[in-house]
């Protein structure tokens, strides 16, 4: 017997177990586990699934408001958008496996993502991707680009759901980790959201969708470990994907939901057969028992384990209402899916699972969900750099050359290169997207005035330099992209990518990016409903930058009366909103123009974003501008010239201080707006009323990107040195 | 008036052409399933519509190229029916041998999503007559297989006999003579690349598309 229990420990080891979990399984079964029960414990146990690490920092998060349907802890958060409709959203990582196989890993987070959206009874009608690549220079990274969008337009497109917004950036610090973080919108009746809670035994439960392969075996065991020198024999964990199946897993699951034969329902996602099963089981307080011969099997002579550990990619779980399996047969012959009732549910709360007539796993379920490690890991206040004295920052020797190469640095030039390969117009709803010149993207709710506004945010080298005040600008710069397509923000989803949380400096940042976030997050009343964690994104030892991505959804009333940025007019007064000190620490003029990364990032006043927000959006409603964009990466610079480009306007700009223009320009103060006003005194009268900072920055005319003295670029060419970077550093060979 | 948009498993642009047809002419729409063997009487256009028939695995089009309903398609298209074929719904037309020619790989080979601008290269044909002699037009594509090719002779003919219907000013795919969209012969089965269907109202960049549809159902 001993050998045995050395052999199954070692085996637990093997799974990322460690000792004390391990024999905490032995405590809770009064036995060793077998190989199947062993391996169902471990994915369930991962980090992936349970959250162990990032738990006790999660619930520091406000989840409740108004709007809220479901906050976090189902597949994807819902928000009350009016009229009996809701929007279900969430955003997700698939990290680990892009670096991997980056079309395949990209491909399947995308489909992923939608399932857990189309879950819940809605129908997905936008995806946006927060990307973050190594250095430009790094071998690797080029073939990462082009596989990772290959891989995201060959799955969105095919399934036929518009990408419409993102982010891609790039730093040596993503060089042994990218990020792939995916995020799909979707909408549904407010009324009729499915959950996976399995509301009674004697059930029957329904696999459809693909079959069974033995691909992805052990995938959450793999995105719950750093990654060694040996990175790439990780490939056979990596998951294909098959983006029709899901397409029609789309209409099919929306069509079974239409026929009210669904009493719970949940996608296979990491940990497949194993996490739907026991999340449903386990929520609805009862038991299952599968039979795991009647499963769809795409591979001959599968085992037990390899079954409920595959990660087979398009499948579904559903407990059907009694006697409606007709209705489900039905459907699934129309669309040509391999189903089969597998099981059912039972009253003995324990996953019984049967292969060639023998029980394989019998094991209770609540010390999997209940019993799942909650770790409070020790954690180290984050070092953060003092601020930068804007006039210790020295004044670019040769301005134009300055603003061209901030113009041109990878992190600010033109992406049309990645999102022209997304379909961003399919459902034909789509009115702001990557190539319009727009701070959200937005999204008519169809058939309707109303429309979403649409945004992915973080700002590593912020959070890097500073978690807590880098987490609540991820939060503000959401909330700010919405308000200044004049949308209503309604809620968050994020996404937590950090190193290995075992090292109390990892944990640090991670305690302190999310009080930062939770901080903005209630100060703005812009609750988190759903969200996801990826941590150990590390190689040879080194962390990614601390990457706390918001995706975040609004609500414009009447998209008639919406700004983006690309309707500037010759004439228009260009007016600044907000409160600008110069502030360059972190900024992308000190990294990308003087070579340094150092500084305290600019701080949010949480307090000032909410007024500039409230008035700016108030201004949008009223009808009084439609040109709006706010300052963030490059600081005024970057902002007024992608308004001239968008707008094909020139811009001169006029600097209120003489001394310090370089820290006034550059500067990435918080909370800011730059808005193209006609009539500018009455708006700058309404701003000083309520107590704002607003004054003349410049004004819209010519066809220069101009600043008195200091620069005078020509348009084509400050375009020609926006557009061309990506293009020729893909074609590179 | 009345049309029908044909649903292959894996069409993605369905529902944003029947909304198009609506909201631009009012005309009924039906929705017809691949596996269908017959058509709703009376039919004055039937759309093949984008997306990725059948995943699109095989050579695009190919497979629903030998779909039931096509049996019925080919044969309104023999009675004079309107045919349009849009993106996917084009090359389906071309696998189907009822337009001559093939949609290639992008010249680019990559997928392109983009406005183009168009010019009606022959606006007296029964999908065009709403242009009013307009010569440009301005709607959407999205594709990865748009590069129009078939052999000299063809393409000498095509245009010698204003099959072509619309051209590319800035050819985004590598298509042949800049092609986006042909005729048949007798002028009632059309395949196109750019999408109609995302450009029918001004909020979405161009109202374009619904000429389109005006065209051949004011024709009806």
């Amino acid at each position: 017997m001993a050998a045995s229990a050395q052999t199954m420990a070692e085996t637990a080891a093997e799974f990322g177990l460690k000792p004390d979990e391990y024999a905490l399984i032995v405590r809770r079964l009064n036995r060793e586990p077998n190989l199947v029960e062993l391996g169902v414990f471990s994915v369930m146990w991962s980090e992936h699934c349970s959250y162990k690490s990032s738990r006790v920092q999660l619930a520091k998060l406000p989840t409740a408001g108004a709007r809220v349907i479901q906050g976090p802890g189902e597949n994807a958060g819902v928000v009350d958008i009016g009229d009996g409709q809701a929007c279900v959203f969430k955003m997700e990582s698939h990290n680990h496996p892009s670096y991997i196989e980056p079309y395949q890993g990209a491909a399947t987070g995308v489909g992923g993502i939608m399932r857990d959206v189309f879950t819940m009874g809605a129908r997905p009608i936008a995806l946006l991707n927060a990307l973050r690549f190594g250095d430009p220079s790094h071998p690797k990274t080029r073939r990462l680009v082009s596989g990772v969008v290959s891989g995201i337009a060959g799955y969105g497109n095919c399934v036929g759901v518009p990408t419409v917004g993102g982010e891609t950036n790039f730093h040596r610090g993503y060089d042994g980790n990218i990020l792939v973080n995916a995020m799909c919108v979707g909408l549904a009746d407010a009324d009729k959201i499915f959950y996976a809670a399995a509301p009674a035994a004697g059930l029957p439960v329904v696999y459809f969708g693909s079959k069974t392969g033995r691909d992805g075996i052990h995938g959450a065991t793999m995105a719950s470990a750093e990654f060694g020198e040996d990175s790439d024999e990780k490939r056979p964990t990596v998951q294909v994907g098959d983006p029709f199946a899901e397409k029609l897993l789309i209409e099919a699951t929306l069509e079974l939901m239409a026929s009210g034969a669904v009493a719970a329902i949940q996608d296979m996602g990491a940990a497949g057969l194993t996490s739907s099963s026991v999340e449903m089981a386990g929520k609805g307080g009862v038991g299952v028992e599968l039979d795991l011969d009647l499963v769809p099997q795409r591979e001959e002579a599968m085992s037990a384990y390899e079954m409920m550990l595959s990660e087979s990619q398009e499948r579904m779980l559903a407990i059907l209402k009694p006697g409606r399996e007709a209705d489900g047969r039905r459907i699934f012959e129309k669309w040509g899916l391999d189903a089969a009732v597998i099981g059912r549910t039972t009253d003995t709360g324990r996953l019984v699972l049967r292969r060639s007539g023998e029980v394989v796993c019998d094991i209770p379920l609540a010390p999997l969900t209940e019993d799942a490690p909650r770790l409070e890991r020790p954690w180290v206040e984050p070092q953060v750099p003092a601020r930068l004295d804007p006039a210790e920052v020295p004044a670019p020797d040769d301005w134009e050359a300055a603003v061209l190469k901030l113009m041109s640095c990878p992190d600010v030039a033109s992406k049309r290169w990645v999102w022209e390969q997304y379909d961003r117009h399919v459902m034909a709803d789509t009115l702001e997207e990557s190539a319009t010149g727009a701070d959200a993207a937005v999204v008519r709710v169809h058939g309707t005035r109303k429309a979403l506004a649409l945004t992915s945010d973080c700002t590593p080298r912020y959070v890097a330099a500073n978690p807590f005040e880098g987490g609540k600008q991820a939060v503000a710069e959401a909330w700010r992209n919405l308000t200044a397509v004049g949308a209503d923000p309604i809620a968050v989803t994020d996404n937590l990518n950090f190193g290995n949380p075992e090292k109390p400096e990892i944990m640090g940042q991670i305690a302190r990016a999310v009080d930062g976030m939770a901080e903005a997050c209630r100060a703005l009343d812009f609750p988190v409903v759903s969200g996801n964690v990826s941590l150990y994104n590390e190689t040879g030892g080194a962390a990614i930058p601390p990457t706390p991505t918001v995706g975040a959804v609004g609500l414009i009333p009447d998209y008639g009366l919406r700004a983006d940025f690309a309707s500037m007019k010759a004439g228009q007064a260009l007016l600044l909103v907000g409160v600008s000190h110069g502030e360059l620490g972190a900024s992308l003029y000190l990294r990308e123009v003087l070579g340094r990364e150092a500084g305290a990032p600019p701080p949010v006043d949480l307090e000032l974003e909410r007024r500039a927000g409230d008035f700016v959006r108030g201004l949008i409603r009223g009808g009084q501008v439609s040109s709006v964009h706010d300052l963030s990466d490059g600081g005024l610079v970057a902002a007024a010239a992608e308004m001239a480009l968008a707008s094909g306007v020139g811009v001169e700009l006029a600097p209120t201080s003489a001394t310090h223009a370089h820290a006034f320009l550059f500067g990435e103060d918080q909370g800011r707006y730059l808005v193209a006003a006609s009539d500018p005194e009455p708006i700058i009268a309404a701003g000083r009323a309520g107590g704002l900072n607003i004054a003349l920055a410049g004004q819209a005319g010519g066809a220069d990107f101009a600043c008195h003295a200091l620069f005078r670029i020509p348009l084509a060419r400050l375009r020609l040195a926006n557009e061309a970077w990506m293009p020729a550093y893909m074609d590179e060979a | 008036m009345k049309a029908a948009v044909v649903v292959f498993p894996g069409s993605n642009c369905d529902r944003d052409t029947k909304v198009a047809i609506e909201r631009a002419t009012g005309a009924q729409v039906h929705m017809v399933w691949h596996a269908e063997t017959e058509l709703p009487a009376g039919l004055d256009l039937i759309v093949l519509p984008g997306g990725f028939a059948y995943g699109d695995y095989l050579r695009c089009g190919a497979m629903a190229a030998l779909s039931p309903v096509m049996v019925e398609v080919r044969a309104s298209a023999e009675r004079g029916v309107a045919v349009a074929g849009i993106c996917n719904g084009f090359q389906v037309l071309c696998e189907a041998r009822m337009l001559p020619g093939a949609l290639l790989r992008n010249a680019g080979l990559k997928y392109v999503c983009k406005p183009v601008e168009l010019e009606v290269a022959n606006g007296n044909t029964r999908f065009t007559a709403a242009f009013g002699g307009r010569r440009r037009a301005v709607m959407t594509v999205g594709h990865g297989e748009g590069n129009y090719f078939a052999d000299p002779e063809t393409l000498d003919r095509l245009e010698g006999q204003g099959q072509v219907v619309f051209r590319y000013r800035d050819n985004p795919n590598g298509s042949a003579r800049d092609i986006a969209g042909i005729m048949s012969e007798r002028g009632n089965v059309l395949g196109m690349m750019p999408h109609p269907d995302r450009a029918f109202e001004p909020e979405l960049g161009s109202s374009d598309g619904a000429l389109l549809f005006q065209s051949v159902l004011a024709s009806a």
